[in-house]
């Protein structure tokens, strides 16, 4: 994990503070501008508190116009600019620029159109995920991805990241569920990537923007997909005494043909966990608990619920109980939708992980992560989006012990290298921001970083939007012991290395 | 795929000695959709040798596969394991393959319902105009990691690089599929077909054409048989609706045959594709139109001036594409406005910066 210390401050940063600040106030109101550090300190980092740094500014524009001009002024000025949601990210992706600006789109925050017969909704990018939903309800429709931070994170943050949720097994990833998207390029110049048909003429750009963490073009307003609400969803709560006939169980599901809406897994220790926390009635005795869920027309649900049960008891559940009605449901979910703060009672802290695996490996990964509780004497508590192979194993730890946080950082880089190996990718849904710069090292080679690298000088010659995220230096990958490991797929011995 | 692979390695050696003397490749797979884009230009670089599955895991949904397998290859071998491609890419040939779908980009009936091409690739493999093979994305449902380069490579005809090998997510084949007839007007049938869209009905695809609309549903089986009860129409037997829906697909059915005869008489009629958003009212041009996709995809079969045609498209947020054509002078693809089209030639030249591979295919004069 690189070192920030939010005190190290660089050289001429007062003298560039006062030059930013007065080409910025010639373009917007004062109320859009903040660089005293009293006002600056909230902006100081996003969910990944452990990385802080002071921006030079924070600018809060109201309109599109204030966004280009700004921008204009920045790379006018060679200034980096960082955008920023809600702050909820949590791989430091909106971690400030100390001789940058951070362009906070708070204000954003106004639902454009909802067009009822087209099932889309067209709403400014800071607009919160679950706000969507509830604009929609009244028609039968809602926005499919479903983060489990949606009530606090905001849609131009869930384009930034391609956020997730429970259900995007049935319903996709925010790739899936975006048709268009608005904004502005390094330039300040307007650019629309994505269309309200179905594709568009030339290269598909949409994809490659979304999931840039804010790298490529600073989105403003999103269209996206809306879609009809179940009539019902029923979930089964399974549990096992085996870590591996959970993770069977899970295969075992979807070669039965089933694609459910959402298929999760707790451990023992998050289960207890959970269970003080929210008393669902969790099996406290279970090594592993599936939460499997179907929803769709009530006949349709009935069928696919019978179908789940018997895979369920076929592989192996000690304990089987579906869900009698909604409340009972939500009781269900609210033990998983929980597993944060719950987590937060367990330890002083924890740091959140993120990776994904073929889902064949799930018991693997588990018992290779039990060892290294051992090896780094720490204990993890485990949840995955099962049905997706994302995992998220919570390290405990307590910060205030720096040999803890020590090697709460090796247990962290273990597991992620460990999915790599498996055949997975160092971030599922989090994204990579600063803290997994070091892991890229590993998943890729010096030529697919450097590609990357092109790729963001493509949209960005000058890369100053949110610099130093996302795509390691090789220097970096060097300096950080950290080798790329490829499976089969080895670098050619004829190109000089680094 | 290793890197040590024959046939990979004289695809590098190839790309390596184009760049070495400046011949410009153009990259062909089996050659059935060499009649969409613009003209080819450049060396024919076959990549057919690279072929096979590399891996099928049904139980992870996830199938890989090198550019040349044959696209009926892969649908056979995901078939027996009861999943499919839900997309239903057309073949327009048998000599279709992996490579070609991706680089096509196109997709079947049913991509207003469930996603076209690119909602399905997790990852591939690309040979760079350096003659770097780079692997992004991966076998896994969800990856942030990096930008998502695999899935533009849908669509690009080639421009980036070789695409030598691409994972894909596959999905179970429905339990229970019906087709519905209905006599309809155009306006009302696209009318209908959103409202039917906003409701909870397994809608799969759909297709208008001389006044009757077309529509298939397909889901669970209590799904299925609920929503034949509640939307009525006239049910069309199994085996003469799959080849409707084949026939649709593979562009010879009565439609496109007719259109196709029409070309080869007239120099001057195209065969258009024109995408647009689903609820946009009738296009008011004229020829013949089929409005597949719940609105947002419809051929028309004419020889309206070029502009006419783009122009109409344009104004309700589409695009027209000349699909089939004697004459495409009038250019293939609606030309990018800015600054999308700096950003587009820039990616080009970040991914090969000696121009070795035929982006005119995709956008002339790169």
């Amino acid at each position: 994990m690189p070192a920030l210390p939010s005190s190290a401050t660089p050289p001429g940063r007062a003298e560039r503070q006062g030059e930013v600040v007065a080409a910025l106030s010639a373009l917007l109101p004062a109320r859009c501008l903040l660089w005293h550090s009293e006002d600056t300190i909230p902006y100081e980092c996003d969910g990944l508190t452990a990385y802080r740094a002071h921006p030079l500014v924070v600018a809060l524009p109201e309109t599109d116009a204030e966004v280009a001009t700004l921008l204009r002024a920045c790379h006018a000025l060679n200034v980096p600019v960082v955008a920023r949601g809600a702050g909820t990210g949590l791989s430091g992706g909106a971690l400030p620029h100390r001789l940058g600006v951070t362009l906070s789109l708070a204000k954003f925050n106004r639902i454009v159109k909802l067009d009822v017969a087209a099932r889309t909704a067209v709403v400014q990018c800071g607009v919160r995920n679950l706000a969507i939903s509830e604009a929609a309800a009244p028609h039968g429709l809602y926005y499919a991805p479903d983060p489990s931070s949606q009530i606090a994170c905001t849609i131009g943050g869930n384009v930034a990241e391609n956020a997730g949720g429970v259900h995007c097994l049935k319903y996709g990833l925010t790739l899936h569920n975006v048709l268009r998207v608005k904004g502005y390029t390094a330039l300040g110049e307007e650019v629309v990537f994505g269309s309200e048909a179905l594709d568009v003429p030339g290269l598909d750009l949409l994809p490659l923007v979304i999931g840039s963490e804010g790298m490529l073009a600073v989105v403003t307003e999103v269209t996206v997909r809306l879609v009809p609400r179940p009539q019902l969803a029923r979930c089964i709560v399974a549990s096992f005494d085996d870590i591996r006939k959970a993770g069977e169980a899970v295969a075992s599901i979807i070669a039965a043909g089933i694609i459910p809406a959402g298929l999760e897994m707790m451990d023992k220790p998050m289960t207890a966990a959970v269970e003080d926390f929210v008393h669902a009635g969790y099996d406290l005795d279970a090594v592993a608990i599936l939460l499997c869920e179907s929803d769709g027309t009530p006949e349709e649900v009935q069928e696919e619920i019978d179908r789940m049960q018997g895979v369920l008891s076929g592989a192996g559940a000690t304990r089987v109980e579906v869900s009698k009605d909604e409340a009972q449901r939500l009781k269900f979910w609210s033990g998983r939708k929980n597993a944060f703060p719950a987590s937060g009672r367990l330890s002083p802290d924890y740091m959140c992980m993120d990776s994904t695996i073929p889902r064949r490996r799930l018991a693997d990964i588990l018992l290779a992560i039990a060892e290294m509780e051992k090896k780094y004497g720490l204990r993890c508590a485990n949840v995955f989006h099962a049905g997706d192979g994302n995992l998220h194993p919570l390290i405990l730890f307590d910060a205030n012990d720096a040999d803890q946080l020590h090697r709460c950082e090796l247990f962290g880089a273990d597991i992620l290298e460990t999915s790599v190996r498996m055949g997975g990718t160092v971030t599922g849904e989090h994204g990579v921001g600063i803290e997994k710069l070091g892991s890229m090292c590993v998943q890729f080679s010096p030529e697919e970083l450097e590609q990357f690298a092109a790729v963001k000088r493509a949209f960005d010659a000058r890369e100053l939007l949110n610099p130093g995220k996302v795509i390691p230096t090789l220097q970096r990958c060097i300096e950080g012991g950290k080798m790329h490991v490829r499976k089969g797929l080895l670098p050619f011995p004829d190109i000089p290395r680094f | 795929m290793t890197i040590d692979d024959p046939a990979l390695q004289s695809l590098i050696a190839r790309v390596r000695a184009a760049r070495a003397d400046r011949t410009p490749l153009a990259i062909r797979g089996g050659g059935s959709k060499s009649f969409y884009g613009e003209a080819a230009q450049g060396e024919p670089f076959d990549v057919t040798a690279l072929a096979g599955i590399s891996s099928y895991e049904p139980t992870e949904l996830v199938v890989s596969a090198r550019c040349g397998t044959p696209l009926a290859e892969l649908e056979a071998a995901l078939a027996e394991r009861g999943q499919r491609m839900p997309f239903e890419p057309p073949h327009f040939g048998s000599a279709a393959t992996v490579g070609g779908m991706v680089a096509a980009g196109l997709a079947g009936p049913p991509r207003a319902a469930v996603g076209g091409v690119r909602d399905y690739v997790l990852g591939a493999t690309l040979l760079n105009g350096r003659g770097e093979v780079l692997s992004f994305g991966g076998q896994v449902m969800k990856n942030v990691a990096g930008y998502d380069v695999s899935r533009v490579l849908v669509g690009s005809l080639g421009a980036l690089g070789v695409i030598c090998e691409v994972s894909l997510k596959v999905l179970p084949v429905a339990r229970a599929t019906a087709t519905l007839r209905f006599d309809m007007a155009q306006a009302e049938a696209i009318a209908q077909l959103n409202a039917w869209a906003g409701q909870p009905l397994p809608l799969n695809a759909s297709a208008w054409w001389n006044q009757t609309l077309v529509v298939r549903l397909q889901g669970a089986v209590a799904a299925v048989e609920a929503a034949v009860a509640r939307l009525g129409g006239e049910r069309i037997e199994v085996t003469q609706a799959s080849a409707f829906w084949a026939g649709l697909r593979e562009q010879n059915d009565e439609y496109f045959l007719g259109a196709m005869r029409e070309i080869e008489v007239t120099a001057a009629t195209r065969l258009w594709r024109i995408s647009v958003p689903q609820t946009a009212a009738p296009l008011a041009l004229t020829g013949q139109q089929l409005i597949e996709w719940g609105g947002a995809q419809r051929w028309l079969c004419s020889a309206a001036p070029a502009a006419s045609v783009r122009d109409a498209a344009t104004a309700v947020g589409g695009h027209a594409t000349i699909f089939r054509a004697q004459d495409k002078s009038a250019g293939v693809f609606t030309p990018q406005r800015p600054p999308l089209d700096r950003i587009q030639r820039e990616l080009m030249r970040a991914f090969d910066p000696d121009g070795i591979f035929d982006a005119g295919r995709l956008s002339p004069g790169r």
